[in-house]
């Protein structure tokens, strides 16, 4: 039992440190603002610039929270506060079937149908040509992934909220929409911008999903409707080749470092938010 | 003036009821279109016999050896992370229940490593195998996805136990039996049906993730028979098979996807059933 216990605990220790010391090489010959700000990205000639997978992860990333925020959020709201018996008994197993669908499903599903429908409907609307496989494709997909994810959470928080609180405001003649406004939205404040910083860093290390729809060209991209490339991808699509040329699998590494640390950053933030609402409310 | 309130708690009452409807619509779309495009190829070939020769011009041949791989993957790595993460679980919910702080820090831990990408697992687990020598093999697959899926076991089991009432902890204890017989033979029989669902829902990610398995298992045609040979698995047959340009092998990944649906939605169900069947059974004080 301890052994296990222990084996979990410095899991992320062992994490952290493997890809520090693989990607250690790269960063002996280059500085890492260089390596981060640079989108000079040839494996060939040794040039490692990160910046177009930095930027392209970032775009989907936020725009896919873009999506996903305000649907989740509304949704939470429908499903604690006036929603019906039978609307949840729907819901829920429609929440974990669409959690439990795996990514390269969804991946299947952004080429079906998502990016016939951005080529097709909506950029010839805005007068784009495009193939469809975008920026925008790969943050739909992302955000349909994250929904039941951030749901969740929302869910969650939204029930720490006491109904003591409502009932006071209620009484005192605020209507419903009011009371959600006022104070149950106000008080799971920090809940809302925690779960929204869980789906970000789902989002941010999300891989063959955003990979089969996101077009995966190495440029900086400077709009929705531009293929991108993100970190994850760029990771997975290169396993085969970078051991052949010297410093790549170092520079992949590098990525899956930056990933890990992006991810746990943004993860310890919002579940220590989550733990002081908790803490808070209770 | 008064009436404004009610116009804009109708407008957003309105946007809820759309928001919700379109989760739903999203699901039944994708479950719909994955059926659409892939029901037609599915064929009783496809699910039944390994690759042949021109197998990825579209000729004859299956997706077996992806099947068979991807459930020695999956459960082979939900057996490893169970016989890991249970006695964790237990560990946390039975022994160390007078540590609330500890337990709160080890769980804060846990939903950490959660959150950490599959690929970055991944790449880790590769990392390991060229630093110790093995090369791409089942057995190289197993521990990545074990590492990856012990975080989740052991949190989803940890909310099952952590359900289980506490006077059920102390009517064992104070009838003389040590702690760990009360995790192993109280608690372990009155959560099981809610450890089941955990289990399962492990499962389900091991099965159904492709980035964790990328650089560890390599990718074969054949069924693998040790656990030192490369296999393939069904999320990494629909993607590679749908990076080809030809029509037919397009079509079956697309089949291959309503393998991988129909499997997960199994698993689904199932827990559902479980999940069930441990409230039905709870004992409440």
């Amino acid at each position: 039992m301890v052994i296990g216990l222990i084996m979990v605990i410095f899991l992320p220790f062992l994490l952290g440190v493997g890809l520090y010391i693989k990607s250690t090489f790269l960063l002996h010959g280059q500085s890492l603002p260089n390596l981060l700000f640079s989108s000079d990205w040839r494996p060939l000639s040794g040039k490692f610039g990160f910046s177009p997978f930095i930027v392209s992860s970032v775009w989907v990333t936020v725009l896919s929270v873009l999506i996903a925020g305000p649907i989740c959020l509304l949704t939470a709201i429908h499903l604690t506060q006036y929603a019906k018996g039978w609307v949840l008994r729907i819901m829920h197993p429609v929440i974990d079937i669409l959690a439990g669908i795996p990514s390269v499903i969804f991946g299947v599903w952004g080429i079906l149908v998502i990016v016939p429908f951005i080529s097709k409907y909506v950029a010839p609307l805005l007068g784009i040509s495009t193939s469809g496989y975008t920026i925008l494709a790969g943050a739909i997909v992302l955000s349909v992934m994250i929904i039941p994810f951030v749901l969740n959470i929302l869910i969650d928080v939204f029930k720490t909220i006491p109904d003591e609180l409502k009932e006071a405001s209620l009484s005192l003649g605020a209507s419903q929409w009011q009371t959600i406004k006022l104070v149950l939205l106000r008080k799971a404040f920090p809940g809302i911008v925690s779960a929204l910083g869980l789906g970000i860093s789902r989002a941010f290390g999300e891989t063959i999903a955003v990979l089969m729809v996101v077009g995966n060209v190495a440029k900086v991209p400077s709009g929705v409707f531009q293929p991108g490339y993100p970190l994850p991808a760029l990771i997975a699509n290169n396993y085969g080749e970078m051991l052949s040329i010297p410093l790549y699998d170092s520079a992949l590494m590098l990525a899956a470092l930056i990933l890990f640390f992006v991810v746990l950053i943004f993860n310890f933030l919002s579940r220590m938010a989550i733990v002081r609402l908790e803490k808070q409310t209770s | 003036m008064g009436k404004l309130k009610f116009i804009e708690e109708k407008f957003f009452r309105i946007l809820m009821f759309i928001s919700t409807n379109l989760i739903v619509i999203v699901l039944l779309l994708i479950i719909f279109s994955i059926l659409y495009k892939g029901l037609p190829s599915l064929s009783w070939e496809m699910i039944s016999q390994t690759p042949k020769g021109g197998f990825y011009f579209g000729k004859e041949g299956g997706i077996l050896n992806a099947i068979i791989g991807s459930l020695y993957l999956s459960i082979g790595a939900t057996l490893l992370a169970v016989v890991i993460g249970l006695p964790v679980a237990l560990l946390m919910n039975v022994i160390m229940v007078k540590h609330k702080k500890l337990v709160n820090m080890i769980r804060f831990l846990l939903d950490l490593l959660w959150g950490i990408p599959s690929i970055v697992y991944g790449a880790f687990g590769f990392t390991v195998m060229i630093w110790l020598g093995i090369k791409t093999s089942l057995l190289a697959g197993i521990v990545t996805v074990t590492l990856f899926i012990i975080p989740i076991m052991v949190r989803a089991m940890d909310e099952v136990l952590k359900t289980v009432h506490t006077g059920l902890l102390e009517t064992s204890l104070s009838l003389g039996s040590t702690h760990s017989e009360t995790a192993f033979k109280v608690f372990l029989r009155q959560a099981s049906p809610g450890l089941v669902t955990a289990i399962l829902l492990s499962f389900g990610r091991a099965i159904g993730d492709a980035a964790s398995v990328l650089f560890t298992t390599g990718y074969t045609d054949n069924i693998p028979t040790s656990l030192g040979q490369q296999t393939a698995t069904l999320p990494l047959a629909i993607f590679f098979q749908l990076s080809s340009p030809i029509e037919e092998v397009k079509n079956r990944a697309y089949a291959s996807a309503v393998v991988l649906t129909v499997i997960i939605l199994i698993i689904s169900v199932l827990a559902r059933l479980y999940s069930k069947r441990y409230q039905k059974h709870k004992i409440n004080f």
